[in-house]
């Protein structure tokens, strides 16, 4: 199965079983294991990467259906000495502790502070016509397709918070 | 995961055409549900077409004053789409309060109303399920468990419907169109698109092998208020042990039945001036359950009164 897409600004045509997944293809076919597998079936989150923008779980995607598509993984956000907001606001914040779910968690940040920002709701949202601020209840609700087993979810809060009022 | 083709539908007619002549064949849209259950072998599809480019992403006024829904369109972007915010917002909540962020970018209109069960004896392969191998037996039945139907289930199985939009669109007498094998159109309701268990809980809608769900189409929003109410074992993220949707005078339960469960007898309840307490009590009046699930009946019940307390001060 014959699929080309774009990671991270390149173009990479990939000739591979219809079985392997997005998260597969970037991680063992394009040497890119930022992007992690932690349950493989969505409850993560630790495989989250952005798709045309969008974030999506990469493990429960098939290379097949993306083929045109753009994808950013965690690589593609920044590299050290030139990071993205998100990964600094991460490391200023101590937002992690083994790490694992870290590129997960920071490719979901910019996908949902893009969805704040362009105005959707959240179950936490009172008012669905109205602008809504990124309250605390707000960040934990949108990110709660992210899971940190270390827990270090204050700490994630925290660095959210610090990018939130940019979007507000 | 089991080997199986690809091909991407170069067309609607084409799609149901691929899936309607291949027993083998599924169709592929989000694949959130579906690509979950491959790697789990509950689902083994020989051949999967993919329909989730085709033109029904987007969402357009009817002339009976209501929307159309396409098909492929995300949850995400339906949940955000201002019209349904501002008319449908028992709809918006519905879906805002399923799944993660990420998967409802993924997840489509039809492929939600198509989604199976999170009974954990149907992902559990040891063990016998009617719906993943008919005749093996349910066991459910008999089990722990807060998921199980109190509404219309049988001695063949106890699974539950878990979809939080089915519930809104059921509240809001929605319909689906669909092509059909032969390339027709024909609209069934979306009360009356999934089966009860019966004999043969494996069979889940009245679709035909490659009818396509096209899209969902809201008639006018109903007059009074909206509202919808989940609970479940953690704050975000998990599927409900119950939930109830209120749009006007019609209310829907979800997570109680096989199908999106029409609370026919708490309507009539209030149509005749009951009040919700009393309209709730009407409903799960015909409930039932084992003593393993007997407090899902109180749940329900308290549930249902307080949502459509909510809807009647949403007016």
């Amino acid at each position: 199965m014959r699929t080309t897409i774009t990671v991270n600004g390149t173009a990479r045509t990939l000739d591979v079983d219809p079985r392997t997944t997005l998260l597969d293809a970037l991680r063992e076919h394009l040497g890119l294991t930022g992007s992690k597998k932690g349950c493989d079936h969505g409850q993560c989150g630790a495989c989250t990467v952005l798709v045309n923008g969008v974030r999506i779980n990469s493990c429960l995607s098939i290379l097949a259906m993306h083929d045109g598509d753009q994808v950013t993984t965690i690589e593609g956000l920044g590299q050290p000495g030139a990071l993205h907001p998100v990964q600094q606001a991460f490391l200023e914040r101590d937002a992690l502790q083994c790490g694992y779910c870290t590129p997960g968690q920071i490719c979901s940040t910019v996908g949902m502070l893009q969805e704040a920002a362009d105005g959707w709701a959240s179950k936490e949202t009172a008012d669905l016509s109205a602008p809504t601020a990124l309250t605390d209840a707000e960040i934990r609700e949108r990110m709660s397709g992210n899971i940190c087993r270390c827990s270090a979810y204050p700490q994630i809060l925290a660095a959210i918070r610090d990018l939130a009022g940019e979007v507000a | 995961m089991k080997p199986f083709t690809y091909e991407r539908a170069a067309d609607a007619k084409a799609a149901v055409k691929a899936v309607a002549e291949n027993p083998g064949a599924k169709f592929l849209a989000g694949g959130t549900n579906l690509l979950d259950l491959m790697k789990l072998e509950i689902e083994t599809p020989t051949h999967l077409v993919d329909v989730g480019r085709l033109p029904f992403a987007g969402i357009e006024a009817t002339d009976e004053g209501g929307l159309r829904i396409g098909g492929a369109m995300t949850n995400a972007k339906l949940a955000a789409h201002p019209k349904v915010r501002e008319l449908y917002p028992v709809l918006a909540r519905a879906i805002l309060a399923g799944a993660s962020g990420q998967l409802r970018n993924k997840a489509t209109t039809a492929g939600n109303l198509l989604q199976r069960t999170r009974c954990d004896y149907f992902y559990d392969t040891a063990k016998p399920c009617n719906k993943r191998e008919p005749g093996s037996g349910c066991s459910a039945i008999g089990g722990p468990g807060g998921y199980g139907a109190i509404f219309g289930a049988s001695e063949a199985c106890i699974a539950t419907h878990t979809s939080d939009m089915a519930v809104a669109l059921t509240a809001l007498d929605a319909s689906v169109e669909t092509m059909t094998p032969d390339g027709g159109a024909r609209t069934i309701k979306v009360e009356a698109l999934h089966r009860l268990p019966g004999a043969s809980p494996q069979v889940e809608t009245d679709l035909a092998a490659g009818e396509l769900i096209t899209a969902v189409v809201l008639p006018p929003p109903p007059a009074g208020g909206q509202a919808y109410a989940k609970v479940r074992d953690r704050a975000s993220y998990a599927h409900g042990l119950a939930m109830v949707a209120v749009a006007g005078g019609r209310v829907a339960f979800g997570a109680v039945a096989h199908k999106p469960w029409r609370a026919e007898k708490a309507e009539a309840a209030l149509a005749a001036g009951a009040s919700a307490a009393e309209a709730a009590s009407a409903e799960v009046a015909g409930a039932d359950a084992d003593d393993r699930r007997a407090h899902k009946i109180a749940l329900v019940r308290r549930l249902a009164a307080a949502t459509i307390e909510d809807a009647g001060s949403a007016r």
